[in-house]
Formats: structure tokens, sequence, C-alpha cells
């Protein structure tokens, strides 16, 4: 029965992510199709002089770009699904290949921030919610709301006046020393150059999360059987622990995982300040040179990169919370 | 603040709307009045740093950081209120497709979860990078990604009014949907487009800056905030922590009292919903 139920959830699952993805990439495709931007002369690049338009025109005709879009999306497509996202022009190497090595690095940093900025927020939420009304409350909630108007990068560069260049604690940016083989790289240095924007990233996504918790819990502490353990004369730690805590913590949990898009972004602005060479600086980098292949594929990427995180969300619901658990809901 | 002056909480939030309004339009009519002139190079005065007699420092041409940072506010702000219009137009136009029948409706949804499928600031550099970047990009780009949320409430609260009963009743009594529309819908959601209008406002602008920063935005030779915290980072290494820190500043003050402008209007025109 149970087994049942999980196969049809993968599989309804799975169905929406092919046909998200499908759709997203006709989209995104589309759109790159009729951009400004000449592919023949973003690949040319520096030589442009030296190649003349023979050639050019001999360029166009062996990539097929005289040929029907509706022909050259096929073809992609038909590439895509062998596995084959092209090359990357700027990092002369396959698409996949380059997404691959960058996201570890961005990984490491966004799951670190989002791992402490889930705990902080969560316990900043709480704190606030117990204390609701009073200047703690308004001094943690003023906090929230001016970090949902402060922009990351700014935050970023503040970090890095203080902590790198006034106090010199932390180099300046990159993911390792400068003139070091990889191999030779230790990780109290890696650690040392992800201190910085992970702390940046997490100080930014603390606010949604408290700012949700504490609201839960002030609706929680209002609820009915909150109440009447009230009444029978719980109070302090054991009503928060043996009975609030339950409650505010899934939706905080599951709210979480729905921000895979957000953390990302904000990696995105993060790895630009701090020169961090990850996935979010592959797409700026190549936004700004004409790179459509790694452009394309780092949107399919951060697609589905969101998409697991708002099935883990949904997953969590199920998993978690009994009252859910009934056959029509999943 | 209760106790210094008696107010009620309406009061209040009134006075905190007037006070919102004021500073924001200070900004306005100040960055609106700064001529080319203000902004001129001279090399004199150049990498200074905050003084009396320029506030906020000197860049590298020896320009004022004060006036480029008011201009580039006033800029972020144009493009705010263009970007923030034209999504509120978009969500205002989906929700009524939405409502009018099902295959419309499953079509709007389909949209918003293909536009929140993927992240928003990925979303924002591919569009501005289709649209060739510099202002066309950066304000296709804003107005493209911000409808859905609203897209959103504006459809959930459509689907409630459809179901009242005065609307069926207008039905039964043989009206046109036009009719319907113009006189049932559209009044009972305006004053929530126009908080939704304001609390865009916001995000665009932080968006606006953000790409900037990034390089997709504004040309360099606008004095926008995204523009002037990005040239700073090449000064940060050498001590010249103004030329960040005050830009950045501002905008954040910026961005917060659009936010509280927003969020303290739709107590106002909705008490008892918030």
């Amino acid at each position: 029965m149970i087994v049942q139920q999980i196969v049809k959830f993968i599989v309804k699952k799975g169905i929406k992510l092919v046909s998200l993805l499908i759709v997203v990439s006709v989209f995104s495709y589309l759109l790159l199709s009729y951009s400004p931007i000449d592919p023949v002369q973003s690949y040319i690049g520096a030589d442009m002089t030296r190649v003349g338009p023979e050639q050019r025109a001999a360029i166009a005709e062996y990539w097929g770009l005289n040929e029907p879009i509706v022909d050259r999306l096929a073809s992609w497509g038909l590439s895509l699904l062998q596995g084959d996202f092209g090359t990357s022009a700027i990092y002369r190497a396959p698409v996949l290949h380059v997404i691959g090595e960058r996201f570890l690095a961005s990984l490491t940093l966004m799951g670190l921030a989002w791992i402490l900025s889930g705990l902080v927020g969560f316990v900043i939420g709480i704190i606030a919610g117990i204390k609701q009304g009073t200047w703690v409350d308004k001094l943690l909630k003023g906090y929230c709301y001016l970090l949902a108007s402060t922009p990351t990068f700014w935050l970023g560069l503040m970090m890095l006046m203080l902590f790198s260049v006034w106090l010199g604690w932390f180099p300046i940016g990159l993911a390792s020393p400068a003139g070091i083989l990889a191999e030779d790289v230790s990780i109290s240095d890696k650690l040392n150059h992800l201190i910085l924007p992970v702390l940046t990233l997490s100080i930014i996504g603390v606010s949604n999360i408290a700012l949700h918790t504490r609201q839960k819990l002030i609706d929680t502490y209002n609820s009915d059987f909150i109440r009447y353990a009230v009444a029978k004369g719980i109070k302090g730690h054991a009503l928060l622990f043996r009975h609030a805590l339950r409650n505010i913590s899934l939706p905080a949990i599951s709210l979480h995982f729905a921000s895979f898009g957000e953390i990302f972004g904000g990696a995105i602005l993060a790895e630009q300040v701090f020169s961090y060479p990850g996935l979010g600086q592959a797409v700026v980098q190549a936004g700004l040179n004409g790179d459509v292949p790694l452009l394309l594929g780092i949107v399919l990427f951060s697609t589905i990169f969101v998409f697991f995180g708002n099935t883990l969300a949904d997953v969590l619901y199920v998993v978690v919370d009994p009252r859910i658990r009934r056959e029509d809901s999943i | 603040m209760s106790k210094i002056l008696p107010l009620s909480k309406r009061q209040r939030v009134i006075v905190s709307i007037l006070f919102s309004v004021l500073i924001l339009a200070a900004i306005i009519v100040t960055g609106s009045l700064i001529g080319e002139e203000r902004m001129a190079i001279q090399l004199a005065s150049k990498h200074q740093a905050p003084s009396l007699e320029h506030p906020f420092g000197t860049d590298w041409l020896g320009r004022d950081m004060l006036v480029r940072t008011v201009k580039g506010l006033t800029i972020s702000m144009g493009i705010g209120v263009l970007a923030a219009f034209a999504s509120t137009i978009i969500a205002f136009a989906l929700s009524i497709l939405s409502i009018l029948n099902k295959t419309l409706d499953r079509m709007v949804t389909s949209l918003i979860d293909l536009f929140l499928s993927v992240p928003h600031i990925v979303m924002l550099l591919l569009l501005s990078f289709v649209f060739g970047g510099g202002y066309k990009g950066v304000i296709i780009g804003l107005s493209l990604t911000h409808w859905p949320s609203l897209t959103r409430l504006l459809r959930s609260e459509l689907l409630q009014i459809k179901s009242k009963e005065f609307v069926t009743i207008s039905y039964r009594l043989g009206k046109k949907k036009l009719w319907i529309i113009m006189h049932h819908f559209i009044p009972h959601v305006l004053p929530q487009m126009f908080v939704g209008f304001l609390l865009l406002f916001p995000h665009a602008i932080l968006h606006e800056a953000a790409i900037t920063f990034l390089g997709f935005g504004l040309p360099p030779e606008q004095p926008a905030i995204g523009i002037i915290l990005a040239e700073s980072m090449r000064y940060l290494s050498v001590g010249m922590w103004w030329l960040a820190l005050f830009p950045g500043f501002s905008l954040v003050i910026m961005v917060t009292l659009f936010d509280a402008l927003g969020k303290n209007l739709r107590v106002f025109i909705d008490p008892f919903h918030s």
C-alpha cells in the first residue's frame, strides 16, 4: 500500500519535472534565438578582423543557423536527451562538465548558508514570538524587516570591507589562495575563503524564516490546545518544547526547502562579490560574454535545483505530518 | 511613541504613511533637480573621505557621492515605477483571464508555475540578456518577472468574488460578462492592486540594483546604485569605504520606506484583513 503510494508519488513528480524541463527549455531557447546576440560573432570574438564574411557564412552553415527554428530546436532537444549540452565558449569545456564542477563549489556555499540561516532564523523567530510585543520582539522584527530590504551584494561588500580590508581576518576573494595548486589547498584555506560568503548569505536568509516562525508561534500560542495546556498549569519551556515546537517546526522546514530559488539567486550575487568560482559566477560570465550553451545549461540546471527543493518540501509534509498522509492528498 | 503622542492605531498609520511619502518625495524632487554640472568631473578633489563639503565623500574622478547617490536613487525609483506598473497590469490582465473559463485558468496557473520554477535572478538575467541589456533589457526583464505572486493573489481574490451571491444574481439577471467584470470584479480588486503595486516596488528596485551590479543592467555612465557599488569594489582594498557604505545604505533606507508605505497603506485600506 505504502510502496504503491510512493511509486505513484515519484511517477507523478517525474512527469511534472520532465514536462517542466521541456517547457523551460523550449521557452528559453526561443527567447535566446531571438536575442540580438549574433552567435557567430560571439564565437569569433577578438578574431573578428581575421575572419571574412565567407568564413562567417561557412560557420553559420556548419552550425545550421540557416535552418528553420523548429528544426534547430528539435536537434538541440535531441542532443540534450543524449546528454550533450554543447560546449561552453568561455571555458572551452563541455557544459555539463563546467556545471558539475562549479556546482560542487556552490553547493558547499549554499548548503552551509542554508543550514545556518535555517537554524538561526528559527531560533530568532521563536524568541521574537515568545516575547511578542516586548522590545526584544520589536528589535528582532525590525532587524528582519531591514534585512529583507538589504541587497545581498551590498551586505557582502560591507563584510568584505569590515573583515577583510579593515580587520584583515579573511582573504579578499576566490575559493582558494592564488598561486597554489588545487591539490595543495588545505581544508582550512578553503574554509577561510568560505566563511564570509556563507555568513553574508546566512544573514540575509535569516529574515524570511524568522518572520514566518514568529507569526506561526504567535498563532499557535493563541490556539485552543495551548490554552488548555496553560490552564493545566504548563508554562515556559515545557509549553514550548512539548506543545508548540512540533507545530511550528514543520512549516518552517518546508518553507526553508521551498527557498532554494532564493538561495541560488543570493549565491549568484555573493559569488560575484567574493569572486568565488561557483555556478553563480559562471552564469554571470556566460551572460556577459554571450556563452549561450552554458547559459541555457545553467537555466535548466537551476530549474531542476528549485524543483528538487520544492519536492522535498512536499515529501516532508507527507512523511512528517500524519494528518496529511491520506490517499487523496498525495 | 504611544505614550508621548496619544494617537490611535489608525492615526499612527497615517503619520507613518505621511512620513514615508514626505521623504520619498524629497528624494524625487532633489534627484530631478540635480543637473549634469553637479556630477561633473573635478579631479582636484578626487578620493576625498566624507567631510562637511562632501558628506558622502568623492570618487576617483572627484564626483560628489551624495549627488550621485541621490541621482541614482531617483533613477532606481523611476525604473521601479515603470516595472512595477507594467507587472501590475500583467497581473491584472492575467487574473481577469483566469476567471473567464477553466482552460484559460489552467494556462494562467501553469504560466505562474513556469515563472516561479526558475530562480528569479536567473530569469531576470536571461530576459535582460535576451533584450540586449541597458534600460530596455532591465525594464522588460523586471516587468516580466514580478507579476506571478500578485497574479496569484488577485486570482484567488477574484475567484472568491465570483462565487459571491451578488455576482450570481447579476448573471441570472442576464448581465454580460464584461459588465460584471467592470462593475463587480474590478472595483473589488482595485485597492489590492494598488497595494500590490506599491509592494512590488521594493522588489523591483532591489532586483534592478542587483542585475545592474552584475553588469546586465543600466549602462556604466549612469549613476545607478548598482553601478556605483560595482565601481566601489575596485577601491575597497585601498580602504575607500565610503564609496560602498553610503550609497548602499541609502538604497536600504529607500527600499525600507517603500516597504513600510505599502504595508501601512494595506492596513489603512483594509484594517481587518491583515
